[in-house]
Parts: C-alpha cells; sequence; structure tokens
C-alpha cells in the first residue's frame, strides 16, 4: 500500500465519521437526560438543508453552520413540546420526526436544487492544508475540529459540571429530582434542543462539505448509525469517539467494496456490520451487568409528577 | 439526653389550625403544635391519618388551605423544599429519592443548594460522617448499597444543611436492629446540640424509647398529645385507632403435624444486574406451623417467592408438598397441588387493578374451585366465590363487580389474602400480607393466618417488618445476600442475634453489633 493511498484512506474515514460522531454527540446528551429521540435522520437532513440554504443565500458558510444548528434544534423542539409538554410516546414520534424530516428537506430543497454552496475555507495555512502528508492532520473542514473540541466538552461537562450532574439525574431518575427541586422538563427540553442543534450540523457536514450541493435524502441513513453508536458506547463520550471511528472505516470498508472491489466481501456486509456489532456490544454490556455503561434508567419513559 | 428547655423557650416550629383538603377528603383539620428545640417529637398514626401531608407541608411541598406555620416565633409561608431548607429544615423520606446509578456524593451533591467543588464536599461528608459515627464510602454506586447505607446517604444530606428541625419519614422500616440503634444514638446526638426532630413512625416502642412528647393524628385530626414514656404502647395504639385493640387469638393447645413443606437445597440464579441469587436454600415447615422468613429488602426475598409460587422453576426436588416433589413444576400445576401464594407488589402481581374482583377471583381459583369448563369462564360461580370472599373478610367494595382499582391498599389486600385463604391451601406463601395496611385490616389478615394454620396448613410469611414476624410466627429464619440463616423458634428469639444474621450494620463491618436493651425491647 502507498503512503498516498494510506492518506486517502484516513481523509476518508474522517470525512465519514465526522457527521455521526457530531449526530451521536448530540444523541448522547439527550439520552442521557432520559430522552429517546429516534428523529436524528430527520434532523440531520433538516440541518442539511438549513446549513445549505442559508450558505446559498449568504455566501457565508458560518452562517449555514448557524442555520444548520438552529433548523435541527427547532426541529427537535418540535418533538420536544409534542413528547415533554403532551407526553406524545417518544418512539413513535422519534419515527415521525424522522419520516417529516425527510419530506421536509425534500420540499425546501426544491428550490435549492443545482445551486453551489460557497465552500468553507480552510483555517489552516495552504503550506499545511495542502501539504502532502501533514494534510491528514490540518487538511480538514472545520467542522471535522469542531467535532473533535466537542468531545471532551461534552464529556467534561457530563462528568464534571454541576449543570451535567443534574441533567444526569434528571435522566437516571426524574420523580427523585423532581422532589429535590428540580425542573425535569427544563432540562429536558435543552437537553434536546442541544442534541437537535448537534444532529443539525452534522447534516449540514453532507451538504457543505462532502459534495456542496444539495441532493434529496443525502444524509443516506447516517442518522440511524448515529442512534446505534449511542447504544454501542454505552452512553459513554470516550467509547463514543472510538465507536464513531471503528463505524467510520466500516463505512470506508463498504465504499471500497462498492467502488473497486478491493474488500474480499460483498459492500452490503460492510453496511450491515455497524448494526451487528451494535447488538453485539449490547449482549456484552447486558451479560456483563455493567451498571455503568448501561443505558440511563428513565430513557424514554414520559416523565408524569 | 435532650436538654430540658425551660418554658420561657420560644418554640422552634408552631402550627397554628393548619388544614388541608383535597378533593373529597380532608386531609388535616384544625391541626396545631409546637416542637421546641432540641425535642424529639414523634407524629403517630395510621395510613391515610393525615401525617405525610402535614411534614409535607411544613417541608414546603404543599400549601395548607388554612392556618400558619411559625418558624421561631416568626409567621412563615414555606414555598418550597428549598425555601424550607433556607430555613434550616431538612428531610429524610420513607421512599428515598436517590439516584441508583450514581455515587454516593453525587447524591449528596444533588441535594445541595449551592454548588460545591466536588473535593470541598467530601471532606465535608466525611467530617459529618465522622462526627456523627455513620460510615459510607462516597465513591461507591448506590445501587450496590443495602436500605440502610441508603438511608445513611440521606440522613448524611440532611446534616451537611446543618438544620434546625429533621423531619424523619418512617425511618426505621427497613432497618437492622443494629441500624435502629445506630440511628437513634445520631438523633440523640442531633437532638443534644438542638436540632428539633420531627419523626414520624407507627412503631409504637420505638417512640416510647426515642421520644419526648407524641401527637397523635387519626382521620386528619389531632387526637391527643401525650408523653409517650408515661403511656403504655397499648394506650397509643388505641388512641392511634380510636378503639380498643384485638389480639390475635391462638386456639389453645396447637399441635405441629409431621413436615408438609421442605425446601430442599434451593437454588436460583439471580435475574438482572440488580437482582439477588439464592444459594442453597433449606428449610421445612410443619402441617401448622407458621414459619417467618426476615431480613432487609432486596436479599432474596423476591426470588424466593417466586421459586416458591411457581413463577420460577428449580431442580425437582428444591420444593417438596407431603412428599411430592414439584421444584420444577408450573405455577398453575402447583395452585392444583395444594399451594398458594401472594406476592409482596398487589397491583399488577397478585392482583389485575383494571379488571373486577370476580375476574381477579378467576385468576388464581379457576382450577380448584372449578371455574373453567370447556375453555369457558363460569361467571356465576366466580362471583359466588368473590362475594363469599368479600364478606368473610369484610372487604370494603361495591360488590363482586368492583374494579380492585377502586378499593384502597390495605382491602385489596384482604380481598387477596381471602380469595387465597378461602381455597383452603394445603400450603401458603406470603410475602409482607400487611404491607402499607393500616392496623384493622392487619389484624384481620394475621388472624385470618392463624386461622389457617390450626386447620393443618403450613404457612410461610415473608416480611421486612420484625415486629409483625415475632408476633405472627412459630418459627423464624432471616435471609440475607441469598442464604437463610437456620431456623429458630420465635420464643425466646434474641434481638441481637437476629440483627446480625439480617447483615448488623451494613457496610460497617467495624460497627458496634451490640443492641441495648431499649432498642430490643421495641421490638
Amino acid at each position: 500500500m502507498s503512503l498516498d493511498f494510506i492518506i486517502a484512506a484516513i481523509i476518508t474515514v474522517v470525512g465519514l465519521t465526522t457527521p455521526i460522531l457530531l449526530a451521536g454527540l448530540g444523541e448522547l446528551v439527550v439520552e442521557k437526560a432520559g430522552v429517546l429521540n429516534l428523529g436524528v435522520e430527520g434532523m440531520m437532513l433538516i440541518g442539511a438543508i438549513s446549513g445549505f440554504g442559508v450558505t446559498v443565500m449568504t455566501f457565508n458558510p458560518w452562517l449555514g453552520v448557524l442555520g444548520a444548528a438552529a433548523g435541527g434544534a427547532l426541529s427537535a423542539l418540535l418533538f420536544g413540546v409534542l413528547v415533554l409538554s403532551l407526553n406524545s410516546n417518544q418512539v413513535a414520534t422519534g419515527l415521525a420526526l424522522s419520516i417529516f424530516g425527510t419530506g421536509l428537506s425534500s420540499l425546501i430543497g426544491l428550490s435549492f436544487v443545482g445551486r453551489i454552496a460557497a465552500p468553507f475555507g480552510s483555517i489552516f495555512p495552504a503550506s499545511l492544508a495542502k501539504h502532502p502528508i501533514l494534510q491528514v492532520f490540518f487538511g480538514y473542514s472545520p467542522l471535522v475540529y469542531f467535532a473533535l473540541i466537542m468531545v471532551p466538552l461534552v464529556a467534561w461537562f457530563l462528568k464534571s459540571t454541576r449543570a451535567g450532574l443534574i441533567l444526569r439525574a434528571v435522566g437516571e431518575n426524574d420523580h427523585s429530582a423532581h422532589s429535590i427541586g428540580y425542573n425535569v422538563i427544563g432540562v429536558r427540553y435543552a437537553a434536546i434542543a442541544f442534541g437537535g442543534a448537534m444532529a443539525g450540523i452534522g447534516g449540514a457536514y453532507f451538504s457543505m462539505v462532502i459534495t456542496p450541493m444539495w441532493a434529496e435524502k443525502m444524509t443516506a441513513g447516517r442518522g440511524w448509525i448515529a442512534l446505534a453508536l449511542v447504544v454501542f458506547a454505552g452512553w459513554r463520550t470516550g467509547r463514543l469517539l472510538a465507536g464513531a471511528y471503528f463505524f467510520g472505516i466500516l463505512m470506508a470498508l463498504e465504499l471500497y467494496a462498492k467502488a473497486s472491489g478491493f474488500s474480499f466481501l460483498p459492500s452490503q456486509f460492510w453496511a450491515a456490520m455497524p448494526y451487528l456489532m451494535t447488538v453485539v456490544a449490547l449482549t456484552f454490556i447486558s451479560s456483563r451487568g455493567n451498571v455503568g455503561a448501561s443505558a440511563p434508567a428513565c430513557l424514554g419513559k414520559p416523565f408524569l409528577p | 439526653m435532650t436538654p430540658s428547655p425551660s418554658p420561657a423557650d420560644q418554640p422552634r416550629l408552631e402550627l397554628v389550625g393548619i388544614t388541608k383538603r383535597f378533593p373529597g377528603v380532608l386531609a388535616n383539620d384544625q391541626v396545631s403544635f409546637t416542637v421546641r428545640p432540641g425535642e424529639i417529637h414523634a407524629l403517630l398514626g395510621e395510613n391515610g391519618a393525615g401525617k405525610s401531608t402535614l411534614v409535607k407541608m411544613i417541608y414546603g411541598i404543599q400549601q395548607p388551605d388554612a392556618g400558619e406555620i411559625r418558624w421561631n416565633g416568626a409567621r412563615m409561608v414555606i414555598p418550597s423544599p428549598k425555601a424550607a431548607r433556607k430555613l434550616g429544615i431538612g428531610m429524610v423520606f420513607q421512599h428515598f429519592s436517590l439516584f441508583e446509578a450514581m455515587t454516593v456524593l453525587e447524591n449528596i451533591a444533588l441535594g445541595m443548594d449551592a454548588s460545591i467543588p466536588a473535593r470541598d464536599l467530601e471532606q465535608k461528608i466525611l467530617s459529618v460522617m465522622d462526627q456523627y459515627g455513620l460510615k459510607l464510602e462516597p465513591h461507591r454506586i448506590v445501587s450496590t448499597l443495602s436500605v440502610g447505607e441508603r438511608q445513611r446517604i440521606e440522613i448524611v444530606r440532611a446534616l451537611l444543611l446543618n438544620p434546625n428541625l429533621l423531619i424523619m419519614d418512617e425511618p426505621t422500616s427497613v432497618l437492622t436492629p443494629q441500624e435502629v440503634e445506630q440511628l437513634f444514638v445520631v438523633l440523640r446526638k442531633l437532638a443534644s446540640e438542638g436540632c428539633s426532630i420531627l419523626y414520624i413512625s407507627h412503631k409504637l416502642h420505638e417512640i416510647k424509647a426515642l421520644c419526648d412528647t407524641a401527637t397523635i393524628l387519626r382521620g386528619g385530626k389531632l387526637v391527643a398529645t401525650c408523653n409517650p414514656a408515661a403511656e403504655t404502647s397499648r394506650s397509643m395504639a388505641e388512641m392511634m385507632i380510636g378503639g380498643s385493640l384485638k389480639d390475635i387469638q391462638r386456639g389453645a393447645g396447637r399441635e405441629m403435624g409431621a413436615a408438609k413443606l421442605v425446601v430442599h437445597d434451593l437454588c436460583v440464579p439471580k435475574d438482572g444486574p440488580f437482582g439477588t441469587a439464592l444459594k442453597g436454600i433449606n428449610f421445612s415447615v410443619r402441617a401448622g406451623e407458621i414459619f417467618g422468613i426476615a431480613g432487609v429488602a432486596g436479599n432474596g426475598q423476591n426470588a424466593l417467592l417466586l421459586a416458591l409460587s411457581g413463577e420460577v422453576t428449580a431442580q425437582s426436588d428444591a420444593v417438596q408438598v407431603d412428599g411430592a416433589k414439584i421444584g420444577a413444576t408450573s405455577a398453575k400445576a402447583r395452585r392444583l397441588g395444594g399451594m398458594a401464594s401472594v406476592p409482596e407488589e398487589r397491583n399488577g402481581h397478585a392482583a389485575v387493578p383494571e379488571f373486577t374482583l370476580s375476574e381477579n377471583a378467576v385468576l388464581t381459583a379457576r382450577d380448584r374451585l372449578g371455574m373453567v369448563s370447556n375453555g369457558m369462564i363460569n361467571f356465576g360461580s366466580a362471583k359466588t366465590y368473590a362475594g363469599e370472599v368479600i364478606r368473610a373478610f369484610s372487604v370494603k367494595a361495591t360488590g363482586p363487580g368492583a374494579f380492585a382499582e377502586s378499593l384502597s391498599g390495605g382491602n385489596l389486600q384482604k380481598f387477596i389474602m381471602g380469595r387465597e385463604i378461602m381455597q383452603k391451601p394445603q400450603v401458603l406463601v406470603v410475602s409482607q400480607p400487611t404491607w402499607g395496611v393500616d392496623a384493622g385490616a392487619a389484624g384481620a389478615i394475621h388472624q385470618a393466618l392463624v386461622d389457617l394454620a390450626a386447620t393443618g396448613s403450613a404457612i410461610v410469611v415473608i416480611s421486612q417488618d420484625l415486629d409483625e414476624l415475632l408476633s405472627l410466627c412459630d418459627t423464624l429464619a432471616v435471609i440475607n445476600e441469598g442464604h437463610l440463616s437456620p431456623p429458630m423458634p420465635v420464643a425466646g428469639a434474641n434481638i441481637e442475634e437476629i440483627g446480625l444474621l439480617m447483615g448488623g450494620v451494613h457496610g460497617d463491618p467495624t460497627a458496634d453489633v451490640h443492641v441495648s436493651k431499649e432498642v430490643a425491647d421495641a421490638y
């Protein structure tokens, strides 16, 4: 294998990993607060089109990222109103959000077909970003670095801040948190909005970085992989990062298998691998009875004070 | 002991004419009493007497409709638990408000109103624990702790706020005698430092041993204020229920028969991460014997009940009734063979809340009483049987057509016990037969169990309430971490020994194992 090929492969894996890492981090925080939002795919698509649309209209990709976050958060808040204020079923509502997001993004996207968004400039000087070897470190979109910075930030927030402690408490035992005097619904709204914003930015990675064009359903099911990733990671931030890169490698193998027959197994096998590995991880977690790596106790349950 | 404050001392807490109304119920009606600094004040009453509502108003969870709360002489409105904590009112709940998957330290931090750096908080916790002799490991995950240790978390959480009034809601119902001893020491020390304690309980001996004053509530009204030391447990019980207390009537000269139920080396693996495995349980119950199984919650009681009822099966010879090996048979086969059971959870396990009493009768009595033929339910006989149970056990219900969920806890429990007892089982296994049941209904249930034993049935009673087991059973064994102790006769049982078998002071191997006469007498 040549050095060029290895560098190209690493760049491919990083590109495939970043959107599921962003969306997975958001969903991790949502699930830690006790809410199961299955609408990640829909929120990613809404983020993809709002990011793309804002960039096309303002010629500013940074505003586009804000637009993607806002689009994702708004669609998540719609979910929040339904499940938190109106106590609808979280699973059904989340699935509906995925379908709704797919449809709404296609509808909005109609007027943007064929347009091209202004790309991000590199944040590093060209001598680094275009360097044949150093581009492995410096040649990425700012969103890649943003995702990597968010990992320790989210870990620190959950583990070391009081707000993070309260968020975990709400997901662990909503009634106790309420009786001590915390605002369960408020915490969950905030978590859901954060999860939506992160999914939206993850979606925008497709429409603003991978291909600076809009296509229907361009996230291609990665929202579902992000959901599996959170379970695979056992609701832990560090493992989420490792799992995201592991899934990224599996997705890269799928691409290579499709494109060149490079791999010895059919591409469908690699496409199924993330889900298969999630089942294996779940079985492993439950067989060991590991409390720290199991789902928040109130995950998916409505809070009725 | 508490310093005796001079009469000039201002009361710390004064309730004046507190009234609270809920739809259809007057929960508190013109309740007035005072608590002095350093006083241990008991609040006594049956379920539904209004104790919980009253303390919820003091702790700011609910607001009174009329009357006023005075704190150190000044009239106060306490809008929230946070405001209560700010005044120096702490509360230890009966059902702990803890987070299972988090550490002790995180749980305590969540109960503090200010954000304190983890290291400082840990130091504070260690010093409070040291000061009061309460042992906890700050970094343990709560789900691995016993009930006694969990209560210590709640107490430390309350103590860190330097309370002037500590409310304890039924604190000893889940503790071993050694843990009760330790709790009393802590409470006395607190009281000697001037902290007032409002102690809610229905355990009269304990109140006699610990409290300076007792306020007795019945039906939301204050019926008496007394000095517990000057009263007898019986006189306080009668004030509490507003009538005379019935003793359990035992037939004279009861003879035990041959071993009826034999449990031999029963092993059951644990179900789920928080379950307890049964490790080689052995005991036998003779005809006419009531066999009690004591222990702190979560030590394998659930697994034992399921293995005896047939919901979980084991090796064939693990459970034998009259020599027949039924350890591997289903619950239905065991019922047909004359073995009935009543699980701890009334709603959803022993009875279906959305079903009528007749339908609930069909669920366990269908085979023994022939309520089903050719796959069709004979509702006539189900209705007749449910009616008989209602009459025989004085269940307050509109009739066999009443929904199970429309009955109060005590009445539903009487119906469920009656449903099993009137099938005349050879062996009856019951778990927590009087949990959350008022004294009148509890007395009726105890009497029915004694009467069933007198007809030659073998009865197993699993309970966390040591008082209940000591007054009801002939023989007692203790379950701890899935092991059952050797059985001992109840007559002459040693409280200190039972307490040690229950695990002593959980999580503190160095704790004093001695139980003072005062606590021993409280059982």
